[in-house]
C-alpha cells in the first residue's frame, strides 16, 4: 500500500516536472510598461485596460503561433528612475522578447539606452516627443503620432480658424516642451505671430500667474498640451481669468468627455486633438476594430472618457502580435526585423512603419490620422474644419 | 498695472492657502520634532472626504467641509497614536523612514480606493467670477480665502489662548519640565498631530473644489508646505504664514516678469538667499511657537 502511494506520488512529482516548462511554453508573454500610479496613473490604466482587452481578444482567436499571449505589466510609477527598473525586470526577469511602453515622452527617452543595451525592440502606443523616433535606436517603433506630424496635420486648420497671435502654455518636459516647438515652428512658417510661451510643472495646479500674462499678451488662440488633470484646471481657471481667446489642446490625451464632465461649462468652446474620436466612429480608417474595441471597452465598464486613450495599448498588442506572426518565432531579434513588415488595421489607421533618424540606426514611426474635435454646449462635436 | 494688480490677487488667495499648509506643518515639527512626510497625504485626504461628502452623499457644502476636517483629526489622531508613540525617543532618521512609509501607503490606499481618474467637486458658488475692473477672481477661490484666513487665526487663539495651547507651548520650550510640571505629554503629541493634520485636511477641503482630485495632488502640497516651514523658521506659526505669503508672491511675480519655467525655482531660489542671511529662517529665533 505504501509502495504504491509512494510510486503514485513519485509518478505525479514526474509528470509536474516535465509539465512544468511544457506549461510555460505554450504563452507568448509581451512585457507592457505604464504609468499606473503617480501623475499619469489615470492615462496609464486606460492604456493598460486596452492592452487587456486585446490580450482576451487574441486569445480568444487562438493566440499567436499556436500559444496563448500573455501580458506582463509593470506599472513605471509615472516615474522615469522606475521605469527604467520596469524594462530592465521584464527582460532580465520575466525573459519578454518585446515591450510596449511606457506612455510619456519622458519615460519612454529614459528606457530606450535599455532597449539598446539588451536589443529588445518597444512599441511606442502614445509619446509624441520627436526626439524618440530621431535619436537613432533601432529598437523603437512608434505607432502614435509625433509633435511634427500633429503640427502639419494642423497645418490647414490655421486659415481657417483665422489665427493671427497665438500664446502656448506647455507642461514643461520632452512631451510639451516638444509640442509647443513644432506648432510654433508651424505657425510662424504661416506668418502667425507667436506672443508668449508659457510652461508649468506637470504636477502643477495653479495657473493664475501664467494665464495672467497670456491674458496680457492679447493672442488669439492658446495653444495647450499636458495631460487632461491640467487642461481641466486651466480651462477653469481660465474662465475665472476671463480669458476669452479661443484654447486648442494637443497631443491627444485630453480626454475630452472627462473635460466636459470635470470643467463644466468652461470647457465649452474649446477645440481637442485626438488620435481616435470615439464619438463618430465611422469616420476613422478601420471602423470593424474601433467598434469591437468600444463595445468591449463598455462591457467591462471602464471610464467612457477613457476611450481616447485605451485604444493606444489596444492597438499596441494587436501591433506586437502582427510582428511576432510574422517573425515565427517570439525572439527580439526576429520580432524587430519583423515589424519594419508589419502592416495591421488598426484604430489609429493602417498601422506600418516607416523609417526616421539617423541612416543605419533608423527607428519605426507609423504615420496615424489627427482628428481635431470641439466642445459645444456640453457636448463633442466635428469641428468642422 | 492690471496686470500687476491680478498677480497681486492671485498671489494673496495662493498665500491664505499656503499659509494654512504651512501652519499644520510647522506646529507638528515644532512641538513633536516629527517631520511629517504624511501631511500632503492627509491634504489628499482632506480632498477626497470632500468628494464623498459633496459628490456622492450630497451633503451641504458648508458642513462637508466641517466633516472631512473633523475626519483629518480623526485620522491623524490615529497615526500618532498607533505609529507616533511607539517611535517616542527613537531617532529623527527611524521616525523619517516610518513617515515616508506611511506616506507612500496612503498614496497608494487612495489610488485603490479612488483609482486614479481625477474627481471634480462641484462648488455652491456662481461660476462666472467677480470682476473688479481690469481684475477678476472666482467666487470659490474668495470663499476659500476668508474661510483659510479665519482658520489660522482660530489656531493661533487656540495656542495662545487656551489651556490645550498652554500645554502645548510648555511641551515645545522643554518636554521633561513640563512632564514634571503635570503635562500629559501623550495628549499634547495627540493634539498636536491631530490638529496640523486637521488643518491639511481643511486645505484639501478647501482647494478640491478650485482644482481637481487625484491621489498624487499631495506631493505637491507638501512640497511647499515643508518649503513655507523652512522659509518662514521650524515652528513658528507667524513664520510659516507670512512664509506662505512669501512664496505665493514670489512664485506668482517670478512666473508673471521672469519666466513661467522657474515658477517653481523662483520660491526655492528665494528660500537658499534667506537661509544663507538667516539660518534659522526668517522667524525662529523670535519666538518659536505661538
Amino acid at each position: 500500500m505504501h509502495t504504491r502511494t509512494a510510486k503514485l506520488a513519485l509518478a505525479l512529482l514526474g509528470a509536474t516536472l516535465l509539465a512544468g516548462p511544457a506549461l510555460a511554453q505554450e504563452t507568448i508573454k509581451i512585457g507592457v510598461t505604464q504609468p499606473l500610479t503617480g501623475a499619469f496613473a489615470a492615462s496609464g490604466n486606460y492604456v493598460a485596460q486596452g492592452a487587456r482587452i486585446a490580450e482576451t481578444e487574441i486569445n480568444a482567436a487562438g493566440g499567436v503561433l499556436g500559444k496563448k499571449i500573455q501580458l506582463v505589466v509593470e506599472d513605471n510609477k509615472s516615474n522615469p528612475t522606475e521605469a527604467v527598473a520596469t524594462v530592465e525586470k521584464l527582460i532580465v526577469r520575466d525573459k519578454v522578447p518585446v515591450i510596449m511602453g511606457a506612455w510619456s515622452s519622458t519615460l519612454t527617452l529614459a528606457v530606450m539606452p535599455k532597449l539598446q543595451e539588451y536589443k529588445v525592440p518597444m512599441v511606442v502606443e502614445t509619446s509624441s516627443s520627436g526626439k524618440i523616433t530621431t535619436s537613432g535606436n533601432p529598437y523603437i517603433f512608434r505607432i502614435s503620432p509625433t509633435s511634427e506630424m500633429e503640427a502639419v496635420a494642423f497645418k490647414p486648420l490655421v486659415p481657417k480658424l483665422a489665427i493671427k497671435k497665438a500664446d502656448f502654455l506647455n507642461t514643461n518636459n520632452d512631451f510639451g516642451i516638444g509640442s509647443a516647438a513644432e506648432y510654433s515652428k508651424m505657425l510662424k512658417a504661416q506668418g502667425v505671430a507667436v506672443g508668449v510661451m508659457e510652461t508649468m510643472d506637470p504636477k502643477a495646479t495653479d495657473f493664475s500667474a501664467q494665464l495672467t500674462r497670456i491674458k496680457a499678451s492679447g493672442g488669439d488662440t492658446l495653444f495647450v498640451t499636458t495631460a487632461v488633470e491640467q487642461v481641466t484646471l486651466i480651462l477653469k481657471q481660465a474662465k475665472e481669468l476671463q480669458l476669452n481667446t479661443r484654447i486648442i489642446t494637443t497631443g491627444g490625451s485630453n480626454s475630452p468627455d472627462q473635460l466636459i464632465a470635470q470643467a463644466g461649462d468652461a470647457a465649452n468652446g474649446s477645440f481637442h486633438t485626438v488620435f481616435f474620436p470615439p464619438w463618430f466612429p465611422e469616420v476613422v480608417t478601420n471602423p470593424e476594430p474601433a467598434k469591437r474595441y468600444m463595445d468591449e471597452w463598455k462591457k467591462r465598464g471602464h471610464e467612457p472618457g477613457g476611450l481616447t486613450e485605451g485604444f493606444r495599448g489596444y492597438d499596441g498588442i494587436y501591433t506586437i502580435v502582427e510582428a511576432i506572426k510574422i517573425a515565427g518565432k517570439a525572439e527580439p531579434a526576429a520580432i524587430k526585423d519583423a515589424l519594419w513588415k508589419t502592416k495591421v488595421k488598426g484604430i489609429y489607421g493602417n498601422i506600418a512603419f516607416i523609417k526616421q533618424g539617423p541612416a543605419g540606426s533608423e527607428s519605426g514611426q507609423n504615420i496615424p490620422s489627427v482628428y481635431l474635435v470641439k466642445i459645444d454646449g456640453g457636448k463633442v462635436v466635428k469641428s468642422g474644419l | 498695472m492690471d496686470q500687476l494688480l491680478q498677480h497681486a490677487l492671485n498671489a494673496m488667495i495662493l498665500g491664505g492657502t499656503y499659509a494654512l499648509l504651512g501652519i499644520g506643518l510647522t506646529l507638528i515639527f515644532g512641538i513633536m520634532r516629527v517631520v511629517n512626510f504624511t501631511h500632503g497625504e492627509l491634504y489628499a485626504f482632506g480632498a477626497y472626504m470632500m468628494y464623498m461628502w459633496v459628490m456622492l452623499i450630497g451633503a451641504n457644502f458648508v458642513v462637508s467641509i466641517a466633516l472631512a476636517v473633523a475626519l483629518g483629526v480623526l485620522l491623524g489622531a490615529g497615526i500618532e497614536i498607533l505609529l507616533l508613540r511607539r517611535l517616542r525617543g527613537a531617532d529623527i532618521d527611524t521616525t523619517m523612514l516610518v513617515m515616508i512609509g506611511a506616506w507612500i501607503a496612503m498614496q497608494n490606499t487612495e489610488q485603490l480606493v479612488w483609482s486614479g481618474v481625477a474627481k471634480s467637486i462641484d462648488s455652491p458658488f456662481p461660476s462666472a467670477p467677480l470682476v473688479m475692473g481690469g481684475v477678476s477672481v472666482s467666487w470659490t477661490r474668495l470663499f476659500v480665502f476668508a474661510v483659510a484666513v479665519m482658520l489660522i487665526a482660530g489656531t493661533w487663539v487656540l495656542i495662545q489662548k487656551t489651556r490645550l495651547g498652554k500645554a502645548m507651548r510648555a511641551t515645545f520650550q522643554d518636554r521633561e519640565a513640563a512632564a514634571l510640571m503635570g503635562v500629559r505629554i501623550d495628549r499634547v503629541h495627540t493634539a498636536t498631530f491631530a490638529i496640523g493634520s486637521g488643518l491639511a485636511a481643511a486645505a484639501g477641503a478647501l482647494l478640491g473644489p478650485v482644482f481637481v482630485v487625484y491621489p498624487t495632488i499631495g506631493d505637491l502640497a507638501s512640497l511647499k508646505a515643508f518649503a513655507i516651514v523652512i522659509l518662514g523658521g521650524l515652528g513658528s506659526i507667524p513664520g510659516a504664514t507670512i512664509g506662505g505669503f512669501i512664496l505665493a508672491f514670489m512664485e506668482e511675480l517670478g512666473a508673471g516678469y521672469v519666466s513661467s519655467g522657474y515658477r517653481d525655482a523662483m520660491g526655492f531660489l528665494l528660500i537658499i538667499v534667506i537661509l544663507l542671511v538667516k539660518p534659522t529662517g526668517l522667524f525662529a529665533r523670535k519666538e518659536r511657537i505661538g
